[in-house]
Parts: structure tokens; C-alpha cells; sequence
């Protein structure tokens, strides 16, 4: 059984159709990349698997784990293993870091029948995680969650809060963007310390450089709402030199005319 | 309507004659005069009006008209059983008041340091009427403040205390004030003295609750002087029912050096005023004005701060978060004063809301007076709903929809508790915030969070 399948997925952001028939089959331990041009759809995608409610889908289903993801809450697939690493992180003033992580673990932990942890336990454990992404140890205990980070410490922070919560499906939504090539090198060695054949990850990008150090095992090529081209981690490069043009030329071949 | 708080008025005129020539200290050529120009004065302004700017936002009508009888009249009484849910620990003293009047019977004073005198106002005015006469009366405005004049023309009993040069009294001291007896309306005037001499140290903490009140109306005045190098701690608590009137007048007058913090927590009522007037009158003393108000159902909760910088190289900054739902109405006025010599100011005014739902509703008005040309004066306001994105982040963690806003919420409430000093007061206010959240919650239904 495949861990994610989307089935003709049709969404409608503000009146406006965004995704115009998805169709993507993720597997137990495999790294998709979907590429696209701005505007193309990919964080429509991102957020919807994450279960933003005000994105409405119009036609499709999405399976995960067997399951009706759609008929989910956000908490609810959260507490199933659906993580998502935010293109724009949000401020939450007040609640730190820390108490945030340990509230979400907790929550998860909850759901699955375990004890919750106790800030004893969990200190440790948070510790470790923010060793692999060289986070300033004051940034996790003391701040609230993002206020005042710059944007390559919220993106990290998003890994951080990944590594923690130890998802089975995560995405990443445009993580590399806004990165320098040391941040970006660190918080690709955050996800490949995380690769395993129970884990599965989308990486949503608009550029191939992430996926030198991420490296995927397809490519998908957003464009307009649909998927145009897939293939493997080859594509990327191709990309890369020739632009998304032909990709979108294909696109509007795709497209019947109106 | 007019003729009506005539009517009322004429109540008033009726009470005070009686009151005028009984009261503690009628004898006291001093303090008759100062109640008899308080009322004189009250009776020349009335209730204030909608008209007025510093009334624009709260109509008081429902007080005007309303044939409140003088609470102190009548000698209902409490059982010490019914105080056990107010009851703090670890305080030097916690002074009881039944409808404004001092009981011993349910007050609890501990063993106090020497150079602390803690006693009600009435007994003070009684055994020590010079030293009393120093200070009763200096520092509010009658002349400005129709409620302060009312408050003064029927000052008897409250909470005095005088804390010695260089005491310092680590533990804090409670007045707690009772509205009680739901037979008729009715009106106290507790008014407080509060003395501190140079380089003392003192925390104390007015607490206004209700105990089966009916419609009672508390018009609260407290004086506060701050002696040179000393270092204050006041809070007002706001939990009374939802029926309750409450008119609180804080002034401070502020020596050299000397640090004051004011912090200020609605919860209840159903009409409230609290008025915050700082007075920096000494070189280089600072002020925190904090304050938390929370409303929901149709209470209307207005915080006017008044903060006067008369003297150079003072400082204050004003921090009021407002959270409301439903149909309560929330005012914050924040005027700042700035005179002639007071040069270096640095001023500080912030105001933050939320509003929980479409017919709450908050007015906030900065209003910056400045007459030095050398001083730093910043404000600012935010009026917003619950982020809608924090929440789906939250929810995005794990973390359910009911336990995401309640977080949102407290991590808002807990700004203005991040500023007072951490320790047991912080921690009982702490209680009284979260307890009033889950309150909420209750109402509308909701599962209840164990925070």
C-alpha cells in the first residue's frame, strides 16, 4: 500500500481554480520533489495536505495510509504523521519555543496512547535535535516560537520542530528559500539524517540547488495546476538549464483550448 | 432623565447630611471641611456625561440613576466560612471590608516588622487625625474628578498603611473588599492611604469581590505616596458579579527615585472605571502602568491612565492588553502629561486588544500633552481577532483547535503577567486569569483545557 495517493485532486482557493486535477502516488520511504514556476500551485498542494480548511476541494481524493485524508483535521493528520515545514513560518508571541515543541509532542504522543513527557525527559531530547541544526540553544528555550528569528532561523526552526515530532509523511515547502548556502547545507543534513524507509517527504522547491544536497528519487513538474512531466532526479538538472519554458509550452498543449 | 439624577443627587444630598455629622472624624474641623467641599463640589459637576471627553466613551447613567443606599448604614455581616474561597497565604495581612467598612473579626494581620502600621482608615483617622491630615486628601483631584468627590465627601473607612524609612515588607498585603446584601442597591466609598517613606519597600493588593451583592456600586479611591527610593508594588483586582458598578481612582505621588508599578486585572463587573493617575513629582522616578481586562456577556471596561511627568529624567511606561467577546465594550485612554521642566522624559504607551467577536467592541484614544522640548514620547495601538494562520500552525502540530485558542489566549494574558515580579502575587493572579478563561469556555460550551 502506498503511503499518499492523490487521485484528481481539484482545489478552489477565493473562487479561483488552483490545482486542476493532481494525480502523485508517494511510497513508504521516498523523496518527491515538486518543482514549478511561482504561482503554479505547489504550497496550494503543501497546505492542503496539511489540511488548511479554507482551501476548498472541488473534485478528488487524497488516501493516506489507506485513509480519507481530506476528512481530516489539521491536528488529526498532524497526530498521524502528516508534518509540514511552512514556507512562511508563523510569530506566535508568548509561548515559547520549547513549551510550544513539548505541547505539540505531548499532543501527538496523547493520540498514539503514550505518556506524555515531562519537561525533565523532553529538555534532552530537544537539546540533541537543535545540535544537528547548530540552533543557538537560547533561540529554543527562552524565545517565543519565531519572533524576532530571521528567516534562516524560522526554516530551521521547521526542521527542528521536525525532527522532534518525527513525522511519516513531511513536506517541505520551499525550505530553501531564503537560505544561504551554509544554512541551506545544515538544514539538508537535518532531512537526511531523517531519511529512512518509513519515511516519506515532497519537497516542494522553485530551485534545483536544494536538491544537490536533497537528493530526490522524482522529480514532478508543477505548472498552472497540474502536473506536466515527472521523472527522476535528473530532471531536476535539466530544469535548471533550460527553464521551466518547454515545461510550461506543455502545459498550455495540455490544456484544450477554451 | 435629567430630572431623574436630580432625583438622585437629592438621595445624596440626603445621605450625606446624616453621614456629615456622624462619621468617624465629623469633629475634625479638617476633614468635615474636606468632605463638605468634596460634596459641594460634587453637586456643582453631577455625574459626569457622555459630553465630557474624559466620559466619552462610558455612560454612567446607569449609575446616576440608580437610588443606591450608603452600604456603611447597614452592619450586614459575614461568616469567615464565606471569605474561604478569597483567603491568600503567605501575606503580611489580609484587611477584610464589608460594604467599605474595616472588619477585625474577619481581617487576618500577621506579625508585622517594626515601622509598619496596618490598620483600617477609620482607626487612623481616630487615633492619629495630625499625621492623617498630612497626607488624606493632598493628591486627588475633586476639583477634575466627579467620582473622586463623591469618594472624599463620604471617606470614612478603607485600608491605611505607613511603612517606616527603609522598611522593606517582602510580604505583600491584601485588601480585600466585600460587596454584600442583595435586599437593596448599594453604595461604598472605600478609600485608601497608602504612605511609604524613603527607601521603603512595599507590595499591596486591592481585590473587589462580590458575595451574594445584588446591584452594589463600589466608588474606590486610593491614595499612594511614594517616598523617595522607595520601590511599590500596587494591584487592583477587578472580580466582582456581573452586576456590579466599580469606579477605582488610583493616584500615585511619586518622590525622588522612586519605582512604582501599577498593575491593574478586570475580570468582572458589569460597568468599571479604572482610573491609573501617577503623578513622577520627584527626579528620576519611574512607573509601570500593566493591565490586563478581560469582558465578555456586556460588560464595559474602561482604563483611564493619566500619567503627569513633572520632574526630569523620569520614565513610564503603560502596557494594557484588553481581550472582549461577545458584546463587551473596552475603552483604553492613555493621556500622558509632559510639563515644562520635565526634560528627558522617556513615555511609553502601548495598547493591544483582541476581540473574540463581531459586536465586541474596544475605543482607544492616545492623548500626548507635551511642554518640554527634550523628552521621548512613543505610543501605540493594535486592535486584532485570534490569527487565524498561529491557530492553523498550532493545529498544524498536533495540537486541537479548542487547546490552540486557549494557548493564543493565555499567551496574550500572560504579556501583562510577564511583567509583574514573579511570586506568589503573580501566581494567585495568575489563577484568577485562567480561572476566568476557563469560565468562558464553560459557557460557550467548550471542553476545558487542563493548562
Amino acid at each position: 500500500m502506498s503511503l499518499l495517493e492523490i487521485k484528481n485532486l481539484h482545489v478552489n482557493v477565493d473562487g479561483h481554480e488552483i490545482l486542476k486535477g493532481i494525480n502523485l502516488t508517494v511510497n513508504k520511504g521516498e523523496v518527491h520533489s515538486i518543482m514549478g514556476p511561482n504561482g503554479s500551485g505547489k504550497s496550494t498542494l503543501a497546505q492542503v495536505l496539511a489540511r488548511r480548511e479554507s482551501y476548498n476541494v472541488t473534485a478528488g481524493e487524497i488516501l493516506y495510509q489507506g485513509k480519507d485524508l481530506l476528512a481530516m483535521k489539521p491536528e488529526e493528520a498532524a497526530c498521524d504523521g502528516v508534518f509540514l515545514a511552512f514556507q512562511y513560518p508563523v510569530e506566535i508571541p508568548g509561548i515559547t519555543n520549547a513549551y510550544f515543541l513539548r505541547s505539540a509532542l505531548n499532543a501527538i504522543r496523547k493520540s498514539r496512547g503514550l505518556d506524555e513527557m515531562d519537561a525533565m525527559d523532553f529538555l534532552p531530547l530537544l537539546r540533541e535535535k537543535a545540535a544537528l541544526l547548530e540552533m543557538d540553544e537560547k533561540l529554543i528555550m527562552n524565545r517565543s516560537v519565531n519572533e524576532a528569528f530571521s528567516g534562516g532561523e524560522k526554516k530551521r526552526n521547521e526542521i527542528l520542530q521536525m525532527a522532534v515530532l518525527e513525522p511519516k509523511l513531511a513536506i517541505l515547502d520551499e525550505t530553501d528559500s531564503g537560505l544561504d548556502i551554509d544554512a541551506m547545507r545544515i538544514v539538508s543534513r537535518g532531512v537526511n539524517a531523517m531519511r529512512s524507509p518509513q519515511r516519506s517527504f515532497i519537497v516542494v522547491t522553485h530551485y534545483q540547488r536544494l536538491l544537490n544536497y536533497i537528493v530526490p528519487d522524482y522529480v514532478h513538474v508543477l505548472v498552472n495546476g497540474r502536473i506536466v512531466r515527472s521523472g527522476g532526479a535528473q530532471l531536476a538538472l535539466e530544469l535548471e538549464e533550460k527553464g521551466y519554458g518547454p515545461a510550461e509550452d506543455l502545459a498550455r498543449s495540455a490544456v484544450p483550448a477554451a | 432623565m435629567i430630572a431623574a439624577t436630580q432625583q438622585q443627587l437629592g438621595n445624596y444630598l440626603e445621605s450625606f447630611s446624616a453621614f456629615d455629622q456622624s462619621a468617624v472624624g465629623h469633629e475634625l474641623p479638617w476633614l468635615r471641611k474636606l468632605r463638605q467641599n468634596a460634596f459641594a463640589r460634587f453637586c456643582e459637576v453631577g455625574f459626569p456625561t457622555t459630553h465630557v471627553e474624559d466620559w466619552r466613551f462610558t455612560n454612567v447613567s446607569a449609575i446616576a440613576q440608580t437610588p443606591f443606599e450608603l452600604g456603611t448604614t447597614s452592619r450586614l455581616s459575614l461568616s469567615s466560612l464565606q471569605l474561604e474561597p478569597y483567603r491568600v497565604s503567605g501575606a503580611a495581612a489580609q484587611l477584610v471590608f464589608v460594604n467599605g467598612r474595616f472588619s477585625q473579626e474577619l481581617s487576618r494581620i500577621g506579625k508585622l516588622p517594626k515601622g509598619v502600621i496596618i490598620r483600617g482608615l477609620a482607626q487612623q483617622i481616630a487615633e492619629n487625625p495630625r499625621e492623617t491630615e498630612n497626607h488624606l486628601g493632598r493628591y486627588l483631584d475633586i476639583q477634575r474628578e466627579a467620582f473622586s468627590a463623591l469618594n472624599t465627601a463620604f471617606l470614612e473607612d478603607g485600608g491605611y498603611v505607613h511603612i517606616a524609612r527603609g522598611v522593606v515588607l517582602e510580604e505583600p498585603i491584601f485588601f480585600l473588599f466585600v460587596s454584600t446584601g442583595a435586599d437593596a442597591p448599594r453604595v461604598t466609598h472605600p478609600r485608601n492611604l497608602i504612605v511609604t517613606e524613603e527607601a521603603s519597600q512595599l507590595t499591596v493588593i486591592e481585590d473587589y469581590v462580590s458575595i451574594d451583592a445584588g446591584k452594589a456600586f463600589s466608588n474606590a479611591a486610593t491614595e499612594l505616596v511614594a517616598g523617595d527610593d522607595s520601590f511599590i508594588s500596587h494591584y487592583l483586582l477587578e472580580r466582582e458579579d456581573q452586576q456590579a458598578f466599580n469606579v477605582s481612582t488610583l493616584r500615585i505621588q511619586q518622590g525622588r527615585n522612586a519605582n512604582v508599578a501599577s498593575h491593574s486585572v478586570l475580570l468582572g463587573g458589569s460597568l468599571v472605571r479604572n482610573n491609573v493617575h501617577p503623578v513622577l513629582a520627584g527626579e528620576g522616578s519611574d512607573c509601570l502602568i500593566n493591565g490586563l481586562f478581560i469582558g465578555n456577556g456586556r460588560q464595559h471596561l474602561d482604563n483611564y491612565m493619566l500619567v503627569e511627568h513633572a520632574k526630569p529624567h523620569c520614565g513610564s511606561r503603560q502596557f494594557y492588553n484588553g481581550i472582549l467577546d461577545d458584546r463587551a465594550h473596552g475603552v483604553f485612554h492613555g493621556r500622558i502629561i509632559v510639563h515644562k521642566d520635565a526634560q528627558k522624559t522617556d513615555a511609553k504607551q502601548t495598547n493591544r486588544n483582541l476581540l473574540l467577536s463581531d459586536n465586541a467592541q474596544i475605543d482607544t484614544k492616545p492623548q500626548l500633552e507635551i511642554y518640554a522640548d527634550d523628552v521621548k514620547c512613543t505610543h501605540g495601538a493594535t486592535i486584532g481577532q485570534i490569527d487565524e494562520s498561529a491557530l492553523f500552525y498550532l493545529r498544524s502540530r498536533g495540537i486541537d483547535e479548542v487547546s490552540a485558542r486557549n494557548l493564543l489566549l493565555l499567551a496574550f494574558a500572560d504579556e501583562c503577567l510577564d511583567r509583574m515580579k514573579p511570586g506568589p502575587v503573580r501566581a494567585h493572579v495568575e489563577a484568577l486569569i485562567h480561572e476566568r478563561f476557563l469560565k468562558r469556555f464553560r459557557r460557550s460550551g467548550w471542553p476545558i483545557l487542563d493548562l
